[in-house]
């Protein structure tokens, strides 16, 4: 296949054309730090919610450099951190087999029981 | 004839739904190849952009300016790392991204090399090269991969202060003294074209159909983009009592829009191709930062394994 | 106009640490520390000009200098090399990592103490600004202390290297606590702030496995009362360079 078709190009996807001396040798990175999840409550009362990721060579560190990344402009209360490669996820392509089947079940909805005006709060 | 497979047209009735593709989706490899480059390009615009700016924080003419200035440094780091995630979710590491950086393999936007000469570059970058930016941006906050859409928003966020103090850096100027107009004029004729070159090539440059457009990363194209821009600073320049350096513009009734000359496209391949005044020196400092500081990763590293074995053998 | 020069010395050791640490921004070691490292830089500055403002205030009030306002400005900018007066171990170039982390700590954790004693100051302004800042400063001890640690317990290399810091910078760390005559009698006990210090140090080095420097040897002084390292004119000559060249400006 080739991809000749998206050579097109936009603002924010420059060309790749070869660069003037641009052959510089480098090292491969041995040091890499571990991906972490963050999550962060907004304020109090309300869930942790998922912020992003970033690097960190352990737990202290991630939520150290959660605070510095994501809460720059107040944006949290409350931090967690965890190792990206422990969480584990439904899989994408059993969606419909996972998803689909709660999509009939309409009488665990309030909505689905019509009752008089009289009952008022329920 | 091609036969389309099943799962690219489950795929293309996604995006055509305005359904987000996220990271473990099914996608076509070339979806996937065209979102990283894409990402990963903007990330390493955002940390070489750092540069031209950051070269001004220890010379900033107050001290306000001086934390307006750093703060908006540090943002466009975080804005590298949030890029970098969003592009590590279809599967390449934050580190192969910054040695095709290093290598000269991968490209950032040319803007970045350009020099910074005086303090008013500070308000004309804010201004001009933010401004283009953020149109963009905002953009992209609907295009179709999901991280990359969500770094977007919270980058969006944060940007739209740049750009107002950018142009606020120049009203200053403006009214300053003659030297500071003199300033401030220079800073925008050296930088107004290079910020239309930022929004790429001619549309009719390209011949090639338009896969981005259908896969909806990115949904205007770069003559819209750019006229856009045009119409938006033509205005906003009266209020700074400057001119743009053009003769060709002027407000076309029938268009409702401002023409404008042409680009010296020229400079603008040159540049790409890594003949601008700044490249070397743009990875240069992106390379030495990165060995001098691959002790300090290595150690960090060194040290949380130490300790991980501490809690294992005490736990075991 | 010695609790002036007192205010004076704080905001300046605050703004020279923070265009040393401010080198930093874009070129640290990775992306979240550097992002780190500037979020130190800018609560220095801010620190630095919450004294400032002040300092300026209490000029102005003298009305020592008629026809003549004071600004955080006019004393960042418009000041010279003998009348800084911030500690010789802030104007000292940002080095390597190690070099950057140490003197942080060194600094910070003696901030803690001077901070903690200034809540109970008579002037409630300055205590008002101490609390605001020992907030900061307390992450600041805690940033940087993590950092020695991981440092000195990490590799071969990190421990060469910040040996090497403890080495050059310790020297520079005596002048803390040596009182300027504008620290004579305004209510701060520098030896018990020093007590606290060398403890919490000596806490430190040894998680970090490193040997604490002997107490006694010659401590380099002078930046208090104006007698600055050669370094301190290069700092003045870019940082003022605008304000000083273009007199009659505003920004």
């Amino acid at each position: 296949m080739n991809f000749q078709f998206i050579k097109k190009m936009y603002y924010g996807d420059i060309p790749d054309e070869p660069g003037n001396g641009a052959a510089y040798q480098t090292k491969p990175d041995t040091a890499a730090w571990p991906l972490w999840e963050v999550f962060i409550r907004s304020k109090r009362g309300l869930d942790h919610k998922h912020a992003g990721s970033l690097k960190a060579a352990d737990a202290t560190m991630a939520i150290e450099n959660a605070r510095d990344v994501y809460t720059r402009r107040q944006e949290g209360v409350s931090i967690w951190v965890v190792e990206s490669k422990y969480i584990h996820a439904s899989n994408p392509d059993e969606a419909e087999s996972f998803f689909d089947p709660a999509e009939d079940k309409v009488y665990r909805h309030p909505s689905f029981y019509e009752l008089p005006d009289e009952v008022k709060h329920m | 004839m091609t036969t389309i497979h099943p799962l690219e047209i489950n795929f293309q009735d996604k995006i055509d739904q305005e359904a987000k593709i996220e990271p473990k989706d099914w996608m076509p490899d070339a979806y996937r190849k065209t979102n990283l480059r894409q990402i990963s390009q903007h990330a390493h615009s955002e940390v070489v952009g750092m540069l031209p700016e950051g070269n001004w924080i220890t010379r900033a003419p107050s001290l306000k300016r001086k934390a307006i200035l750093i703060a908006k440094v540090q943002d466009e780091a975080g804005h590298g790392l949030y890029l970098y995630c969003a592009a590590e979710t279809l599967g390449q590491s934050r580190e192969q991204m910054i040695d095709d950086l290093h290598s000269g393999k991968a490209k950032y936007s040319s803007i970045f090399n350009y020099p910074t000469l005086t303090w008013a570059d500070m308000g004309a970058i804010g201004w001009l090269v933010d401004g283009a930016a953020i149109l963009n941006q905002v953009m992209l906050c609907r295009t179709s991969y999901g991280p990359y859409a969500r770094a977007m928003v919270r980058i969006c966020k944060e940007e739209s202060f740049h750009q107002r103090q950018g142009f606020e850096t120049l009203l200053v100027l403006s009214k300053g003294t003659e030297e500071q107009k003199a300033m401030c004029q220079d800073a925008i004729n050296r930088w107004w074209w290079p910020s239309l070159m930022m929004f790429g090539p001619k549309d009719s440059e390209s011949t090639n159909s338009d896969q981005s457009m259908k896969w909806k990363i990115k949904r205007k194209s770069n003559d819209e983009l750019r006229q856009n821009f045009v119409d938006m600073i033509a205005e906003q320049i009266k209020l700074l009592g400057m001119t743009l350096p053009d003769s060709h513009l002027k407000w076309n009734e029938q268009r409702g829009s401002y023409d404008f000359g042409e680009i010296n496209w020229d400079e603008f391949w040159n540049v790409v191709k890594g003949n601008g005044p700044c490249n070397k020196e743009r990875i240069d400092a992106r390379r030495k930062a990165h060995e001098e500081g691959a002790w300090v990763r290595e150690a960090a590293l060194a040290y949380a394994d130490k300790k991980n074995k501490i809690k294992t053998v005490s736990a075991a | 106009m010695q609790h002036i020069n007192f205010i004076l010395s704080l905001a300046d050791s605050n703004l020279i640490l923070s265009q040393r640490n401010a080198e930093w921004c874009g070129h640290g070691p990775v992306l979240e520390q550097d992002i780190a490292i500037t979020n130190i830089t800018l609560d220095l500055l801010g620190q630095a000009r919450n004294f400032y403002q002040y300092a300026a205030r209490l000029i102005n009030e003298t009305g020592n200098m008629p026809g003549h306002i004071a600004t955080e400005d006019s004393l960042a900018y418009r000041r010279t090399e003998r009348e800084f007066k911030n500690i010789l171990l802030c104007e000292l170039p940002k080095g390597d990592w190690a070099q950057t982390v140490l003197r942080q700590y060194f600094y910070s954790a003696f901030c803690k103490g001077l901070y903690f004693q200034l809540l109970q100051s008579q002037d409630q302004s300055l205590a008002a600004i101490a609390e605001k800042s020992l907030k900061e400063v307390n992450y600041h001890v805690r940033w940087s202390g993590e950092w020695v640690i991981r440092l000195g317990d990490g590799t071969a290399e990190s421990k060469q290297r910040i040996k090497q810091a403890l080495q050059f910078l310790w020297p520079y760390t005596g002048e803390m606590f040596m009182p300027a005559d504008f620290e004579n009698n305004n209510g701060i006990d520098l030896a018990s702030i020093k007590k606290q210090w060398l403890l919490d140090v000596q806490t430190i080095l040894e998680e970090a496995t490193l040997q604490m420097p002997a107490e006694h040897i010659f401590m380099q002084s002078g930046g208090k009362s104006g007698t600055h390292t050669e370094h301190m004119g290069y700092i003045l000559a870019e940082m003022q360079y605008l304000q000083r060249m273009y007199p009659d400006a505003n920004w």
